[in-house]
């Protein structure tokens, strides 16, 4: 394990990127590691990318470590580029992050400055030059190569001809020297959001009837549908908000498991969505403004349609699970899908017909088998009596609901362990215990899912029974 | 394309004219049409029931007494998985509406139980619904959406809404959209419906594995009522996982026959027919 950042007191340290953790921990015996987290910090930027684009529109963001804002005819609104600058560090230090910032007239050229160069930039092309090799970003081997060549600096490698540079070196090298150098392009990618679509109807007066409302409500999403179908993109969200007269903003959001930009079909979801509100949609003393938004849009081209009309299929089953998860709450519809886990009752994720994309497969049962697990699981278990020998005995006899079974046959154990590296707590008591699951079956036919919870005398002292489900 | 939606119905209708078994079979092919019935594919029991259970209708399922709703969850779930079929676009999509009190009283759905009986939790929908309206409401909108493989619709007791208009809509609905409606009714009792079939369903003994295991789910059913024809008659058969099907259990030794009470009721000629399909199935 290496270091892959330090903060300032462990640099103070002697600390340094690139150092094995067992070197650092010898010269810092109370290091504080955290784990590298690389998800989270490109995430982070991604926010702070967000965050810039009060400076200006145009920000990229410079993976690992660095953001790339094109102040280009931004900086008059805040004085000059220096005051930006300025404002920019300052918006840094308060949301507790250090700063090195560089302005140059290309963004190659910042961002090597801003890594390299110390001190004020007075003169850029001279503060170019004068940067050491490190900073074209060469591999290890090529800026070795040029160091022992006896070129320090930028400056003295854009003396040199190219073509040779490129010879020993190869054609991104001189790419690399030409681009910070600004003689050639090199493309921002500028992280850029869409505005979502809005359309509004404000009136002159105040409307009281709901009906009318909702009918400009259904104008605007047929102007939308024609916008979305523009840019062959459909919605996955939608907001409906009228404003009040007196102030009261009413909203009601819809979602979508595909793409639409059908507007009866937009317009059917809002009604569902309207019969589950508790306090209808009042006027009041009138509405003053409608505003339709799509705050999600995706892709979604033109389908062509059979010859023999329409055939149904995903399509309306779509449009089906919208508005019974309208209706009844997006958590109440849903797919299944697997889970990591050996603990029967946490090995399935309900995710909702709305967010459910991918498909995982599900493990396959081996063939020839009967069925190893139950349809349904009683949430909790219920507790049974048991009369089962000791130690770890199969079930014999057992009390459920007040009714006494006898066991004929049974298969088992399964043991399942406890997930003792989740947390100390198990799902049905203090301590985590093992359990030992047996299928087993009664004089009339029935087939239960039972297990002892805990071993007899390493665990528990008499451990309890459970019936976990009832097989088919 | 919507301006030759006329022009290709007056085709359509023309072509019908001249030729109507064409016309009609070039779209029952085209429209990847199912059989008319869910076959269990136990040879005896489809043919009583003219080819099996029948699509677009309803069919209820109860359970014999308490211990027995896990049998009659299962077999609704067989049934399902049945209905959903294994069409060109691979298996259609099952919705298993249940009410709140039916996921207190008989469990959670457990997804890996549903892969043991060999369905395909993918295409499963799952919906809970708090309370009995809106299930039937549920059912209803489910039922008029065509795209769907079958529709189960799981409550418990006998709610007092659950009545012969709601069953009717729920029938009516089934019948324009050929979505079977499967109503999964543990710890209910019946009452008069306009349900195609009513059967009640009881757990049997498996026919035991090795070290006297557990064996497959095996099932005593009763046709209660039926829509269509005389009713009244009993079967047992064993789900087929790996095959998907129903077929009869042949008792392995003469303990299986003293342990179940309840007399087969195909005679013995025909179980012998059966012994031949057993070796394919085992």
């Amino acid at each position: 394990m290496r270091i892959k950042a330090v903060d300032k007191a462990g640099r103070a340290l002697g600390l340094e990127v690139g150092l094995t953790l067992a070197d650092a921990r010898a010269r810092v015996p109370d290091l504080i590691v955290q784990d590298h987290d690389a998800a989270a910090d490109a995430d982070w930027l991604d926010q702070l990318a967000e965050k810039c684009v009060r400076f200006t529109p145009m920000v990229a963001a410079d993976p690992p470590d660095g953001l790339l804002l094109d102040i280009t005819g931004c900086a008059h609104l805040f004085g000059d580029e220096q005051s930006l600058t300025e404002i920019v560090a300052a918006w840094f230090r308060e949301i507790g992050m250090t700063m090195c910032s560089a302005r140059a007239s290309t963004a190659e050229a910042a961002h090597a400055l801003a890594r390299f160069h110390q001190g004020a930039v007075r003169d850029e092309q001279a503060a170019v030059l004068g940067l050491p090799v490190a900073a074209l970003e060469l591999d290890a081997e090529s800026d070795l190569g040029l160091r022992r060549a006896g070129l320090k600096t930028v400056g003295a490698v854009a003396q040199r001809p190219r073509a040779a540079i490129a010879a020993r070196f190869g054609a991104a090298s001189v790419l690399a020297l030409e681009r910070l150098l600004g003689e050639a392009e090199g493309p921002l990618n500028p992280r850029y959001a869409e505005p979502p679509l809005i359309l509004e109807r404000r009136f002159a007066e105040p409307i009281a009837n709901t009906d009318y409302g909702l009918r400009l409500l259904r104008e605007l999403m047929e102007e939308a549908a024609v916008k979305l179908a523009e840019k062959d993109q459909g919605g996955r969200a939608f907001e409906a908000v009228f404003i009040r007269s007196d102030g009261l903003v009413q909203r009601l959001q819809i979602e979508t498991g595909l793409p639409t930009r059908d507007p009866q079909a937009i317009i059917r979801l809002f009604d569902e969505k309207m019969d589950t509100l508790t306090d209808p949609l009042d006027p009041g003393f009138g509405f003053d403004s409608v505003r339709l938004s799509i705050p999600r849009t995706e892709a979604l081209r033109p389908n062509q349609t059979h010859l023999d009309g329409e055939r149904p299929g995903e399509g309306d089953i779509a449009v089906l699970l919208d508005r019974l998860s309208i209706r009844l709450g997006r958590h109440r519809v849903q797919r299944l899908q697997p889970h990591d886990t050996h603990i029967p009752e946490k090995g399935q994720i309900g995710v909702s017909s709305i967010a459910a994309r991918a498909h995982t497969p599900w493990p396959i049962p081996k063939a020839g088998e009967p069925p190893a697990r139950p349809l349904h699981l009683f949430d909790p278990p219920e507790r049974i009596t048991v009369l089962a020998a000791v130690p770890d005995g199969p079930p014999h006899r057992f009390t459920w609901r007040r009714k006494a079974h006898d066991v004929l046959r049974y298969e088992g154990p399964e043991r399942i362990a406890s997930e003792w590296w989740q947390s100390k707590r198990d799902p049905l008591g203090e301590n985590r215990l093992t359990r030992d699951y047996y299928r087993i079956e009664d004089a009339s036919g029935h087939r239960y899912w039972v297990f002892r919870h805990g071993l007899y005398g390493r665990e528990q002292v008499d451990p309890d029974w459970y019936l976990h489900g009832l097989f088919a | 394309m919507r301006e030759s939606a006329p022009i290709l119905s007056a085709l359509r209708a023309r072509l019908a004219k001249h030729a109507p078994d064409l016309a009609h079979s070039n779209v029952q092919g085209g429209t990847d049409e199912a059989p008319n019935a869910i076959a269990l594919g136990h040879a005896p029991f489809d043919d009583y029931l003219d080819g099996g259970l029948r699509r677009g209708q309803l069919h209820e399922i109860f359970a014999g007494e308490g211990e027995d709703g896990g049998a009659a969850v299962g077999f609704a779930a067989m049934l399902g998985i049945l209905a959903q079929g294994t069409g060109k676009g691979g298996a259609k999509p099952l919705l298993w509406l249940r009410s709140e009190e039916a996921q207190r009283r008989g469990g959670r759905f457990h997804g890996a139980g549903f892969v043991e009986l060999g369905g395909d939790p993918a295409a499963l929908i799952l919906v809970t619904v708090p309370d009995t309206l809106a299930l039937l409401r549920g059912a209803a909108d489910a039922l008029r959406c065509a795209g769907l493989g079958a529709v189960v619709v799981e409550c418990w007791g006998n709610p007092h809404l659950l009545d012969l208009m709601a069953s009717r809509r729920l029938t009516l609905a089934a019948e324009h959209s050929r979505v079977t409606a499967l109503m999964l009714r543990p710890g209910g009792v019946p009452a008069p419906s306009t349900a195609d079939t009513r059967w009640s369903v009881c757990a049997a003994p498996s026919r035991p594995l090795e070290a006297n295991a557990p064996g497959a789910p095996a099932f005593d059913l009763t046709l209660l009522r039926r829509r269509a024809g005389p009713a009244g008659k009993s079967w047992r058969l064993e789900w087929q996982r790996d095959r998907r099907f129903f077929h009869q259990p042949i008792p392995d030794s003469g303990r299986e026959q003293t342990l179940s009470g309840a007399p087969l009721s195909v005679p013995v000629g025909e179980q012998a027919e059966d012994l031949q399909a057993i070796p394919l199935s085992a």
